[in-house]
Protein backbone atom coordinates (compact mmCIF):
# COMPACT_ATOMS: atom_id res chain seq x y z
CA UNK A 1 0.00 0.00 0.00
CA UNK A 2 1.56 3.39 -0.80
CA UNK A 3 0.55 6.15 0.92
CA UNK A 4 2.57 9.55 -0.24
CA UNK A 5 3.88 9.49 -4.00
CA UNK A 6 5.13 12.36 -5.38
CA UNK A 7 6.84 13.47 -8.47
CA UNK A 8 9.40 16.48 -8.94
CA UNK A 9 10.79 17.80 -12.46
CA UNK A 10 14.82 18.09 -12.50
CA UNK A 11 15.57 20.62 -15.17
CA UNK A 12 19.12 19.57 -17.19
CA UNK A 13 21.81 22.02 -16.79
CA UNK A 14 20.76 23.82 -13.37
CA UNK A 15 23.32 23.22 -11.37
CA UNK A 16 21.93 26.17 -8.96
CA UNK A 17 19.07 24.30 -8.43
CA UNK A 18 20.86 20.92 -8.47
CA UNK A 19 20.09 18.97 -4.29
CA UNK A 20 16.55 20.43 -4.13
CA UNK A 21 14.43 17.72 -4.73
CA UNK A 22 16.91 15.31 -2.61
CA UNK A 23 16.89 17.87 0.36
CA UNK A 24 13.28 18.09 0.01
CA UNK A 25 12.85 14.05 -0.08
CA UNK A 26 15.17 13.81 2.94
CA UNK A 27 13.34 16.43 5.03
CA UNK A 28 9.80 14.45 4.18
CA UNK A 29 11.70 11.04 5.64
CA UNK A 30 13.39 12.76 8.72
CA UNK A 31 9.33 14.21 9.31
CA UNK A 32 8.02 10.76 9.17
CA UNK A 33 10.97 9.39 11.61
CA UNK A 34 12.34 7.32 8.76
CA UNK A 35 15.43 5.68 10.75
CA UNK A 36 18.75 7.30 10.08
CA UNK A 37 20.46 5.13 8.62
CA UNK A 38 17.86 4.35 6.09
CA UNK A 39 17.30 8.56 5.25
CA UNK A 40 21.34 8.28 4.88
CA UNK A 41 21.30 5.73 1.86
CA UNK A 42 18.01 6.94 0.14
CA UNK A 43 19.70 10.54 0.56
CA UNK A 44 23.26 9.54 -0.88
CA UNK A 45 21.52 7.57 -4.09
CA UNK A 46 18.61 10.32 -4.45
CA UNK A 47 21.10 13.04 -4.54
CA UNK A 48 23.56 11.09 -7.22
CA UNK A 49 20.31 10.61 -9.24
CA UNK A 50 19.61 14.25 -9.21
CA UNK A 51 23.73 15.11 -10.09
CA UNK A 52 22.76 13.11 -12.70
CA UNK A 53 20.00 14.32 -14.17
CA UNK A 54 21.09 17.97 -14.06
CA UNK A 55 24.77 16.73 -15.51
CA UNK A 56 23.90 14.31 -18.28
CA UNK A 57 20.72 14.32 -19.27
CA UNK A 58 18.10 16.35 -21.46
CA UNK A 59 15.86 16.91 -18.56
CA UNK A 60 14.00 14.14 -16.14
CA UNK A 61 11.77 13.25 -12.91
CA UNK A 62 12.07 11.71 -10.00
CA UNK A 63 8.88 9.79 -7.89
CA UNK A 64 9.07 9.56 -4.53
CA UNK A 65 7.06 6.63 -2.88
CA UNK A 66 6.37 5.30 0.27
CA UNK A 67 4.82 2.76 2.34
CA UNK A 68 4.76 1.25 5.63
CA UNK A 69 7.71 -1.35 4.65
CA UNK A 70 9.82 0.91 1.58
CA UNK A 71 11.02 3.64 0.35
CA UNK A 72 10.85 3.73 -3.69
CA UNK A 73 12.54 6.34 -5.69
CA UNK A 74 12.43 6.32 -9.22
CA UNK A 75 14.61 8.41 -11.77
CA UNK A 76 13.30 9.04 -15.28
CA UNK A 77 14.57 11.11 -18.06
CA UNK A 78 13.96 11.83 -21.67
CA UNK A 79 17.14 10.94 -22.83
CA UNK A 80 19.91 11.07 -24.21
CA UNK A 81 20.25 6.81 -22.97
CA UNK A 82 23.26 5.23 -21.88
CA UNK A 83 25.16 3.50 -24.66
CA UNK A 84 26.83 0.48 -22.67
CA UNK A 85 25.55 0.05 -19.69
CA UNK A 86 28.00 -2.47 -18.33
CA UNK A 87 30.71 0.54 -18.52
CA UNK A 88 28.49 2.89 -17.17
CA UNK A 89 27.77 1.05 -13.99
CA UNK A 90 31.82 0.73 -13.60
CA UNK A 91 33.14 2.38 -10.72
CA UNK A 92 35.41 5.60 -11.81
CA UNK A 93 33.88 5.47 -15.31
CA UNK A 94 32.54 9.04 -16.69
CA UNK A 95 31.59 11.13 -19.63
CA UNK A 96 31.41 14.32 -17.55
CA UNK A 97 33.00 17.23 -18.88
CA UNK A 98 36.09 18.99 -17.02
CA UNK A 99 33.58 22.14 -16.13
CA UNK A 100 31.85 19.51 -14.36
CA UNK A 101 34.83 17.59 -12.78
CA UNK A 102 35.96 21.03 -11.40
CA UNK A 103 33.52 21.55 -9.53
CA UNK A 104 33.58 18.62 -7.80
CA UNK A 105 31.49 15.91 -10.03
CA UNK A 106 31.45 13.30 -12.06
CA UNK A 107 34.19 10.76 -10.36
CA UNK A 108 32.11 8.34 -11.66
CA UNK A 109 30.61 7.01 -8.87
CA UNK A 110 26.94 7.88 -9.52
CA UNK A 111 25.13 4.60 -10.81
CA UNK A 112 27.74 2.56 -8.64
CA UNK A 113 27.01 4.83 -5.81
CA UNK A 114 22.82 4.60 -6.24
CA UNK A 115 23.24 0.69 -6.36
CA UNK A 116 25.44 0.13 -3.50
CA UNK A 117 23.01 2.10 -1.10
CA UNK A 118 19.85 1.00 -2.26
CA UNK A 119 18.63 -2.70 -1.43
CA UNK A 120 17.25 -2.61 -4.80
CA UNK A 121 18.23 -1.24 -7.50
CA UNK A 122 16.95 -1.61 -11.35
CA UNK A 123 18.02 0.18 -14.82
CA UNK A 124 16.77 0.41 -18.32
CA UNK A 125 18.48 2.63 -20.87
CA UNK A 126 17.64 3.20 -24.71
CA UNK A 127 19.68 5.46 -26.88
CA UNK A 128 17.55 7.90 -27.84
CA UNK A 129 14.68 7.63 -25.52
CA UNK A 130 16.07 7.74 -21.79
CA UNK A 131 16.92 6.70 -19.18
CA UNK A 132 14.45 4.97 -16.34
CA UNK A 133 15.89 3.70 -12.76
CA UNK A 134 14.04 2.47 -9.65
CA UNK A 135 15.62 2.23 -6.31
CA UNK A 136 13.90 0.82 -3.38
CA UNK A 137 15.05 0.58 0.28
CA UNK A 138 13.27 -1.38 2.58
CA UNK A 139 12.33 0.29 6.14
CA UNK B 1 20.75 8.04 39.06
CA UNK B 2 20.57 11.84 38.33
CA UNK B 3 17.17 12.57 36.31
CA UNK B 4 18.50 15.56 33.97
CA UNK B 5 16.23 18.58 34.04
CA UNK B 6 14.23 18.26 30.68
CA UNK B 7 15.17 21.24 27.96
CA UNK B 8 16.54 23.15 30.39
CA UNK B 9 17.37 27.03 28.27
CA UNK B 10 19.29 29.72 28.43
CA UNK B 11 17.37 31.25 25.57
CA UNK B 12 14.44 33.21 26.84
CA UNK B 13 11.68 35.47 26.12
CA UNK B 14 11.20 38.91 27.91
CA UNK B 15 7.22 38.94 26.89
CA UNK B 16 6.50 42.48 27.91
CA UNK B 17 9.09 43.20 25.45
CA UNK B 18 7.50 41.50 22.35
CA UNK B 19 5.53 43.06 19.96
CA UNK B 20 4.80 39.48 18.04
CA UNK B 21 6.39 40.48 14.87
CA UNK B 22 8.12 37.88 12.84
CA UNK B 23 11.89 38.73 13.50
CA UNK B 24 12.83 35.45 15.06
CA UNK B 25 10.35 33.65 13.67
CA UNK B 26 11.74 33.65 10.35
CA UNK B 27 15.60 33.31 11.65
CA UNK B 28 15.03 30.46 13.53
CA UNK B 29 17.45 27.66 12.22
CA UNK B 30 15.20 24.52 13.80
CA UNK B 31 11.55 26.35 13.22
CA UNK B 32 11.55 25.89 17.08
CA UNK B 33 9.45 29.76 17.39
CA UNK B 34 5.67 29.90 16.84
CA UNK B 35 3.58 33.75 17.38
CA UNK B 36 0.88 32.90 19.30
CA UNK B 37 -1.56 35.52 20.71
CA UNK B 38 0.45 38.58 19.21
CA UNK B 39 3.86 36.69 21.24
CA UNK B 40 6.84 34.48 20.44
CA UNK B 41 6.64 31.25 22.00
CA UNK B 42 10.20 29.08 22.15
CA UNK B 43 9.37 25.36 21.83
CA UNK B 44 11.63 23.72 24.23
CA UNK B 45 11.67 20.47 22.52
CA UNK B 46 13.66 22.30 19.50
CA UNK B 47 15.08 25.22 20.56
CA UNK B 48 18.84 24.61 19.98
CA UNK B 49 20.10 27.46 22.39
CA UNK B 50 22.01 29.26 19.32
CA UNK B 51 21.06 32.81 19.98
CA UNK B 52 20.02 33.57 16.42
CA UNK B 53 16.50 35.01 17.67
CA UNK B 54 19.01 37.44 20.29
CA UNK B 55 20.64 38.98 17.36
CA UNK B 56 17.88 39.71 15.57
CA UNK B 57 15.17 40.57 17.76
CA UNK B 58 14.46 44.40 17.23
CA UNK B 59 12.99 44.81 20.41
CA UNK B 60 15.81 42.89 22.81
CA UNK B 61 12.86 40.48 23.61
CA UNK B 62 15.20 37.18 23.37
CA UNK B 63 17.80 36.94 25.84
CA UNK B 64 20.69 34.83 27.36
CA UNK B 65 19.78 33.90 30.60
CA UNK B 66 23.58 33.86 32.26
CA UNK B 67 24.53 33.30 35.59
CA UNK B 68 25.61 37.03 37.67
CA UNK B 69 29.29 37.19 38.71
CA UNK B 70 27.87 36.99 42.65
CA UNK B 71 27.42 33.00 41.43
CA UNK B 72 31.35 32.81 42.58
CA UNK B 73 30.42 33.53 46.33
CA UNK B 74 29.10 30.31 46.44
CA UNK B 75 32.45 28.64 46.55
CA UNK B 76 35.60 29.30 48.95
CA UNK B 77 37.67 29.24 46.13
CA UNK B 78 36.91 30.65 42.89
CA UNK B 79 38.39 30.02 39.26
CA UNK B 80 37.98 32.05 36.50
CA UNK B 81 37.84 30.23 33.16
CA UNK B 82 37.78 32.77 30.41
CA UNK B 83 36.89 32.19 26.57
CA UNK B 84 39.74 33.33 24.19
CA UNK B 85 37.18 35.14 22.60
CA UNK B 86 37.40 37.55 25.90
CA UNK B 87 40.72 38.90 24.78
CA UNK B 88 39.42 40.67 21.90
CA UNK B 89 36.79 42.56 23.24
CA UNK B 90 38.63 45.74 24.51
CA UNK B 91 40.11 48.29 22.22
CA UNK B 92 43.73 49.20 22.47
CA UNK B 93 44.55 46.17 24.67
CA UNK B 94 46.95 43.94 22.87
CA UNK B 95 48.10 41.71 26.17
CA UNK B 96 46.06 38.86 27.10
CA UNK B 97 48.25 39.38 29.94
CA UNK B 98 46.58 42.23 31.69
CA UNK B 99 42.98 41.08 30.80
CA UNK B 100 43.78 37.85 32.24
CA UNK B 101 45.44 40.55 35.54
CA UNK B 102 42.12 41.80 35.96
CA UNK B 103 39.97 38.72 36.35
CA UNK B 104 42.22 38.28 39.94
CA UNK B 105 40.73 41.41 40.40
CA UNK B 106 37.35 40.89 39.82
CA UNK B 107 37.30 38.47 42.94
CA UNK B 108 39.08 35.28 41.25
CA UNK B 109 41.83 33.11 43.12
CA UNK B 110 42.72 31.59 39.99
CA UNK B 111 42.36 32.19 36.12
CA UNK B 112 43.05 29.10 33.72
CA UNK B 113 42.70 29.69 30.28
CA UNK B 114 40.15 27.94 28.01
CA UNK B 115 42.50 28.44 24.90
CA UNK B 116 45.06 26.27 27.19
CA UNK B 117 42.53 23.16 28.08
CA UNK B 118 42.26 23.50 23.93
CA UNK B 119 45.25 22.66 23.26
CA UNK B 120 45.26 19.52 24.89
CA UNK B 121 41.49 18.46 23.86
CA UNK B 122 43.26 19.46 19.74
CA UNK B 123 46.09 16.64 20.93
CA UNK B 124 43.34 14.40 22.34
CA UNK B 125 41.30 15.16 18.89
CA UNK B 126 44.06 13.92 16.75
CA UNK B 127 45.35 10.93 18.83
CA UNK B 128 41.70 9.86 18.24
CA UNK B 129 42.09 10.63 14.48
CA UNK B 130 44.95 8.91 13.71
CA UNK B 131 44.19 5.86 15.76
CA UNK B 132 41.21 4.95 15.12
CA UNK B 133 39.16 4.12 12.02
CA UNK B 134 36.01 6.78 12.28
CA UNK B 135 33.30 7.48 9.64
CA UNK B 136 34.90 10.60 7.62
CA UNK B 137 34.56 13.61 7.84
CA UNK B 138 35.07 13.83 11.79
CA UNK B 139 32.92 16.87 13.21
CA UNK B 140 33.84 18.59 15.81
CA UNK B 141 31.68 19.07 19.16
CA UNK B 142 32.95 22.09 20.26
CA UNK B 143 29.96 24.29 19.58
CA UNK B 144 27.11 22.72 21.36
CA UNK B 145 24.19 24.88 19.64
CA UNK B 146 25.78 22.36 16.19
CA UNK B 147 25.27 19.26 18.03
CA UNK B 148 22.19 19.76 19.10
CA UNK B 149 21.67 20.68 15.37
CA UNK B 150 22.69 17.37 14.62
CA UNK B 151 20.96 15.84 17.58
CA UNK B 152 17.53 17.04 15.94
CA UNK B 153 18.15 17.81 12.34
CA UNK B 154 21.05 15.56 11.00
CA UNK B 155 20.60 12.30 13.11
CA UNK B 156 22.52 10.07 11.00
CA UNK B 157 25.83 12.16 11.32
CA UNK B 158 25.79 11.75 15.77
CA UNK B 159 28.92 9.04 14.57
CA UNK B 160 30.79 11.24 13.01
CA UNK B 161 30.77 14.18 15.96
CA UNK B 162 33.86 13.51 17.75
CA UNK B 163 33.41 12.09 21.54
CA UNK B 164 35.50 14.41 23.28
CA UNK B 165 34.12 16.78 25.67
CA UNK B 166 34.89 20.84 25.13
CA UNK B 167 37.92 22.83 25.72
CA UNK B 168 35.79 24.59 28.35
CA UNK B 169 34.99 21.40 30.23
CA UNK B 170 38.42 20.04 30.23
CA UNK B 171 39.42 23.54 31.46
CA UNK B 172 37.52 23.18 34.44
CA UNK B 173 38.82 19.38 35.45
CA UNK B 174 42.28 20.55 35.07
CA UNK B 175 41.81 23.90 36.74
CA UNK B 176 40.24 22.27 39.43
CA UNK B 177 42.73 19.45 40.04
CA UNK B 178 45.38 21.86 39.30
CA UNK B 179 44.31 24.12 42.47
CA UNK B 180 43.50 21.52 44.78
CA UNK B 181 47.01 19.79 44.48
CA UNK B 182 48.66 23.07 44.38
CA UNK B 183 47.07 24.89 47.50
CA UNK B 184 45.84 20.99 49.27
CA UNK B 185 41.90 22.18 49.41
CA UNK B 186 39.24 19.84 48.52
CA UNK B 187 37.82 19.56 44.89
CA UNK B 188 34.31 20.29 46.26
CA UNK B 189 34.83 23.70 47.94
CA UNK B 190 37.03 25.21 44.34
CA UNK B 191 34.41 26.54 41.59
CA UNK B 192 35.25 26.99 38.12
CA UNK B 193 33.82 29.72 36.15
CA UNK B 194 33.52 29.81 32.50
CA UNK B 195 33.67 33.68 31.04
CA UNK B 196 31.24 33.26 27.87
CA UNK B 197 30.52 34.43 24.70
CA UNK B 198 28.21 32.35 23.90
CA UNK B 199 24.54 31.46 24.88
CA UNK B 200 24.43 27.68 24.45
CA UNK B 201 27.13 27.44 26.81
CA UNK B 202 24.98 27.61 29.95
CA UNK B 203 22.40 24.53 28.55
CA UNK B 204 25.58 22.76 28.02
CA UNK B 205 26.15 22.90 31.31
CA UNK B 206 22.88 22.57 32.99
CA UNK B 207 21.84 19.86 31.07
CA UNK B 208 25.35 18.35 29.00
CA UNK B 209 25.25 16.14 26.25
CA UNK B 210 27.50 13.11 26.29
CA UNK B 211 28.47 13.88 29.91
CA UNK B 212 26.71 12.85 32.70
CA UNK B 213 27.53 16.18 34.60
CA UNK B 214 30.06 19.29 34.08
CA UNK B 215 32.51 20.52 36.11
CA UNK B 216 31.87 23.95 35.86
CA UNK B 217 30.17 25.56 38.29
CA UNK B 218 28.48 28.41 36.51
CA UNK B 219 28.49 30.86 32.96
CA UNK B 220 29.24 34.45 33.32
CA UNK B 221 28.50 36.57 30.17
CA UNK B 222 31.47 38.30 28.68
CA UNK B 223 29.11 41.38 28.62
CA UNK B 224 28.29 41.24 31.97
CA UNK B 225 31.83 41.52 32.87
CA UNK B 226 32.92 43.54 30.44
CA UNK B 227 32.68 47.04 32.69
CA UNK B 228 33.88 46.20 35.36
CA UNK B 229 37.38 44.54 33.38
CA UNK B 230 37.33 47.62 31.68
CA UNK B 231 38.37 49.36 34.81
CA UNK B 232 41.50 46.91 35.24
CA UNK B 233 43.04 46.60 31.88
CA UNK B 234 44.26 49.95 31.26
CA UNK B 235 47.41 49.67 33.59
CA UNK B 236 50.95 49.21 32.21
CA UNK B 237 51.64 45.76 31.41
CA UNK B 238 53.79 43.22 33.84
CA UNK B 239 54.12 39.68 32.62
CA UNK B 240 52.23 36.95 34.96
CA UNK B 241 53.90 34.28 36.71
CA UNK B 242 51.23 31.64 35.48
CA UNK B 243 51.40 29.08 32.62
CA UNK B 244 50.18 30.63 29.63
CA UNK B 245 48.09 29.33 26.43
CA UNK B 246 50.08 29.84 23.40
CA UNK B 247 48.39 30.54 19.78
CA UNK B 248 47.94 27.08 19.06
CA UNK B 249 45.07 27.25 22.16
CA UNK B 250 44.07 31.18 21.54
CA UNK B 251 43.53 30.38 17.83
CA UNK B 252 40.37 28.40 18.43
CA UNK B 253 38.62 31.74 18.69
CA UNK B 254 38.94 32.01 15.24
CA UNK B 255 37.33 29.89 12.71
CA UNK B 256 39.66 27.72 11.44
CA UNK B 257 41.56 28.28 14.70
CA UNK B 258 40.33 24.47 16.16
CA UNK B 259 41.01 22.62 12.14
CA UNK B 260 44.52 23.96 12.29
CA UNK B 261 45.34 22.86 15.92
CA UNK B 262 43.65 19.47 15.25
CA UNK B 263 46.21 19.29 12.53
CA UNK B 264 44.40 17.07 9.88
CA UNK B 265 45.37 17.03 6.49
CA UNK B 266 41.83 17.61 4.81
CA UNK B 267 39.93 20.02 7.10
CA UNK B 268 37.31 22.28 6.33
CA UNK B 269 35.76 25.35 8.56
CA UNK B 270 32.08 26.79 8.05
CA UNK B 271 31.02 29.37 10.74
CA UNK B 272 27.20 30.99 10.65
CA UNK B 273 24.01 28.50 11.36
CA UNK B 274 22.83 28.93 7.48
CA UNK B 275 25.71 27.91 6.26
CA UNK B 276 26.26 25.16 8.63
CA UNK B 277 23.30 23.77 7.82
CA UNK B 278 23.87 24.13 3.96
CA UNK B 279 27.48 21.81 4.88
CA UNK B 280 25.47 19.07 6.90
CA UNK B 281 23.40 18.65 4.13
CA UNK B 282 26.09 18.43 1.54
CA UNK B 283 27.75 15.56 5.00
CA UNK B 284 24.61 13.63 4.85
CA UNK B 285 25.11 13.07 0.96
CA UNK B 286 28.24 12.00 1.22
CA UNK B 287 29.55 15.25 -0.72
CA UNK B 288 32.11 15.63 1.87
CA UNK B 289 33.22 12.42 2.45
CA UNK B 290 37.16 13.13 1.46
CA UNK B 291 37.75 15.44 4.63
CA UNK B 292 39.53 14.51 7.88
CA UNK B 293 38.04 17.11 10.07
CA UNK B 294 34.71 19.65 9.72
CA UNK B 295 34.81 22.62 12.20
CA UNK B 296 31.67 23.66 12.48
CA UNK B 297 30.82 26.90 14.29
CA UNK B 298 26.83 28.10 14.76
CA UNK B 299 27.65 31.81 14.88
CA UNK B 300 29.40 33.53 12.09
CA UNK B 301 33.01 34.33 12.81
CA UNK B 302 32.53 31.53 15.23
CA UNK B 303 32.97 32.62 19.19
CA UNK B 304 34.23 36.00 18.26
CA UNK B 305 30.77 36.34 17.20
CA UNK B 306 29.07 34.86 19.93
CA UNK B 307 25.93 36.85 21.32
CA UNK B 308 27.29 37.55 24.82
CA UNK B 309 30.27 39.19 23.17
CA UNK B 310 30.67 43.07 23.41
CA UNK B 311 33.27 43.78 20.11
CA UNK B 312 31.96 43.71 16.90
CA UNK B 313 32.75 40.72 15.65
CA UNK B 314 35.05 41.22 12.61
CA UNK B 315 36.76 43.57 14.78
CA UNK B 316 37.37 40.98 17.15
CA UNK B 317 38.85 39.24 14.52
CA UNK B 318 41.42 41.62 13.25
CA UNK B 319 42.19 42.35 16.57
CA UNK B 320 43.18 38.60 17.01
CA UNK B 321 46.14 38.93 15.45
CA UNK B 322 47.48 41.69 17.66
CA UNK B 323 46.89 39.07 20.24
CA UNK B 324 48.51 36.47 18.58
CA UNK B 325 51.69 38.58 18.33
CA UNK B 326 52.07 38.78 22.22
CA UNK B 327 51.50 35.60 22.52
CA UNK B 328 53.72 32.30 22.81
CA UNK B 329 53.96 29.94 19.45
CA UNK B 330 55.16 27.42 21.46
CA UNK B 331 53.33 25.31 23.77
CA UNK B 332 54.67 26.10 27.41
CA UNK B 333 52.19 23.21 29.04
CA UNK B 334 53.68 20.79 31.42
CA UNK B 335 53.42 17.72 29.39
CA UNK B 336 51.77 15.46 31.80
CA UNK B 337 48.57 17.15 31.06
CA UNK B 338 48.26 15.81 27.88
CA UNK B 339 49.19 12.42 29.44
CA UNK B 340 46.41 10.08 28.36
CA UNK B 341 44.03 12.96 27.06
CA UNK B 342 42.19 10.87 24.20
CA UNK B 343 41.08 8.63 27.20
CA UNK B 344 40.89 11.17 29.85
CA UNK B 345 38.20 13.40 27.73
CA UNK B 346 36.68 11.00 26.19
CA UNK B 347 32.55 11.53 26.18
CA UNK B 348 30.94 9.23 28.45
CA UNK B 349 27.41 8.48 27.24
CA UNK B 350 26.20 8.37 23.85
CA UNK B 351 25.09 11.36 21.37
CA UNK B 352 21.21 10.49 21.16
CA UNK B 353 18.72 12.00 18.48
CA UNK B 354 16.11 14.11 19.26
CA UNK B 355 12.83 13.27 17.85
CA UNK B 356 11.39 16.72 19.16
CA UNK B 357 10.16 17.68 15.12
CA UNK B 358 9.19 14.29 13.88
CA UNK B 359 5.80 12.96 13.49
CA UNK B 360 4.50 11.00 16.46
CA UNK B 361 1.77 7.97 15.87
CA UNK B 362 2.57 3.78 13.96
CA UNK B 363 4.47 4.04 10.91
CA UNK B 364 0.55 4.14 8.84
CA UNK B 365 -0.77 6.96 11.38
CA UNK B 366 2.43 9.16 10.39
CA UNK B 367 1.82 8.62 6.89
CA UNK B 368 -1.12 9.82 7.16
CA UNK B 369 -0.50 12.81 8.94
CA UNK B 370 2.10 13.65 6.09
CA UNK B 371 0.20 13.06 3.42
CA UNK B 372 -2.21 15.23 4.76
CA UNK B 373 0.01 17.88 5.45
CA UNK B 374 1.59 17.61 1.62
CA UNK B 375 -2.58 18.05 0.88
CA UNK B 376 -3.14 20.92 3.18
CA UNK B 377 0.67 22.62 2.19
CA UNK B 378 -0.67 22.20 -1.52
CA UNK B 379 -3.34 24.54 -0.81
CA UNK B 380 -1.44 27.09 0.80
CA UNK B 381 -0.21 30.26 -0.74
CA UNK B 382 3.21 29.73 -0.13
CA UNK B 383 4.89 32.70 1.36
CA UNK B 384 6.12 31.93 3.23
CA UNK B 385 5.04 35.10 5.25
CA UNK B 386 4.74 33.75 8.85
CA UNK B 387 1.70 36.58 9.30
CA UNK B 388 0.10 33.09 10.81
CA UNK B 389 2.58 33.02 13.26
CA UNK B 390 4.17 29.79 12.03
CA UNK B 391 7.73 29.95 10.03
CA UNK B 392 6.41 28.70 6.77
CA UNK B 393 3.30 27.59 5.43
CA UNK B 394 4.85 23.92 5.68
CA UNK B 395 5.47 24.39 9.07
CA UNK B 396 1.61 25.60 9.25
CA UNK B 397 0.26 22.82 7.76
CA UNK B 398 2.41 20.35 10.33
CA UNK B 399 0.95 22.68 12.97
CA UNK B 400 -2.68 21.67 11.75
CA UNK B 401 -2.12 18.17 11.45
CA UNK B 402 -0.58 17.98 14.94
CA UNK B 403 -4.00 20.29 15.87
CA UNK B 404 -1.54 23.27 17.26
CA UNK B 405 -3.09 25.34 14.57
CA UNK B 406 -6.05 25.84 11.91
CA UNK B 407 -6.54 26.57 9.05
CA UNK B 408 -7.91 29.91 9.03
CA UNK B 409 -4.68 31.20 11.00
CA UNK B 410 -3.24 31.35 7.23
CA UNK B 411 -4.43 35.21 6.42
CA UNK B 412 -4.86 34.61 3.01
CA UNK B 413 -7.26 31.52 3.84
CA UNK B 414 -9.13 33.36 5.61
CA UNK B 415 -9.56 36.21 3.43
CA UNK B 416 -10.98 33.77 0.72
CA UNK B 417 -13.53 32.34 3.42
CA UNK B 418 -14.64 35.96 4.14
CA UNK B 419 -15.03 36.46 0.57
CA UNK B 420 -16.93 33.23 -0.11
CA UNK B 421 -18.96 34.48 3.12
CA UNK B 422 -19.44 37.76 1.97
CA UNK B 423 -20.54 36.31 -1.68
CA UNK B 424 -23.07 33.75 0.08
CA UNK B 425 -24.46 36.68 2.37
CA UNK B 426 -25.37 38.84 -0.90
CA UNK B 427 -26.77 36.13 -2.59
CA UNK B 428 -28.78 35.27 0.67
CA UNK B 429 -30.02 38.96 0.65
CA UNK B 430 -30.65 38.92 -2.87
CA UNK B 431 -32.64 35.20 -2.67
CA UNK B 432 -34.78 37.02 0.83
CA UNK B 433 -35.63 40.14 -1.19
CA UNK B 434 -37.73 38.61 -3.86
CA UNK B 435 -38.74 35.36 -1.73
CA UNK B 436 -42.63 35.99 -0.34
CA UNK B 437 -43.34 37.65 3.24
CA UNK B 438 -39.27 39.52 3.13
CA UNK B 439 -39.22 40.76 5.92
CA UNK B 440 -37.71 44.32 5.75
CA UNK B 441 -36.45 45.20 9.04
CA UNK B 442 -33.74 42.40 8.12
CA UNK B 443 -32.23 44.37 5.17
CA UNK B 444 -29.12 46.32 5.91
CA UNK B 445 -28.73 49.90 5.69
CA UNK B 446 -27.98 49.56 2.30
CA UNK B 447 -30.64 47.80 1.52
CA UNK B 448 -32.97 49.60 3.03
CA UNK B 449 -31.93 53.13 1.27
CA UNK B 450 -31.40 51.09 -1.86
CA UNK B 451 -34.81 50.27 -1.71
CA UNK B 452 -36.47 53.37 -0.48
CA UNK B 453 -34.97 55.13 -3.56
CA UNK B 454 -36.81 52.63 -5.82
Amino acid sequence: MTMIKETYPVKAGDMTAAGDVSARIKRQMKQLGIPASVVRRVSVGTYEAEINLVIHSEGGRIDFSISPEKITIRVVDQGPGIPDLKKAMTEGWSTATNEVRNMGFGAGMGLPNMKRNADEFTIESTVGVGTDITMSFNI
Amino acid sequence: MRQPVRYFHSVRLEEEKCKGCTSCLKRCPTEAIRIRNNRATIIRESCIDCGECIRVCPHHAKVAVTDPLSVINSFEYKIALPAPALYVQFPQVHHADKIIAALYKLGFDEVFEVARAAEVISYAISRTLINEDRPRPVISSACPAVVRLIQQKYPSLLDNVIDIVSPMEAAARIAKEEFSKKHGVALDKIGAFFISPCAAKLSDVRQPIGIEKSSVDGVIAIKDVFTQLQAHVKGPFTPLEIDRASTVGVRWALPSGEAEAVGMRHTLCVDGIDNVKHALEQIENNRFDRLDYVELLACANGCLGGPLTVENGYVAKSRMNAILRHTPDRMIQKTEIFDNAHEKFRMTEELEPNNAQQLTGTMLERLVKAARIEEIEAGMPGLDCGSCGSPTCRALAMDIVNGHASEMNCIFKLNERISTLAGEMVSLGASTRFSVGGNRDDMSGAEKQADEKE
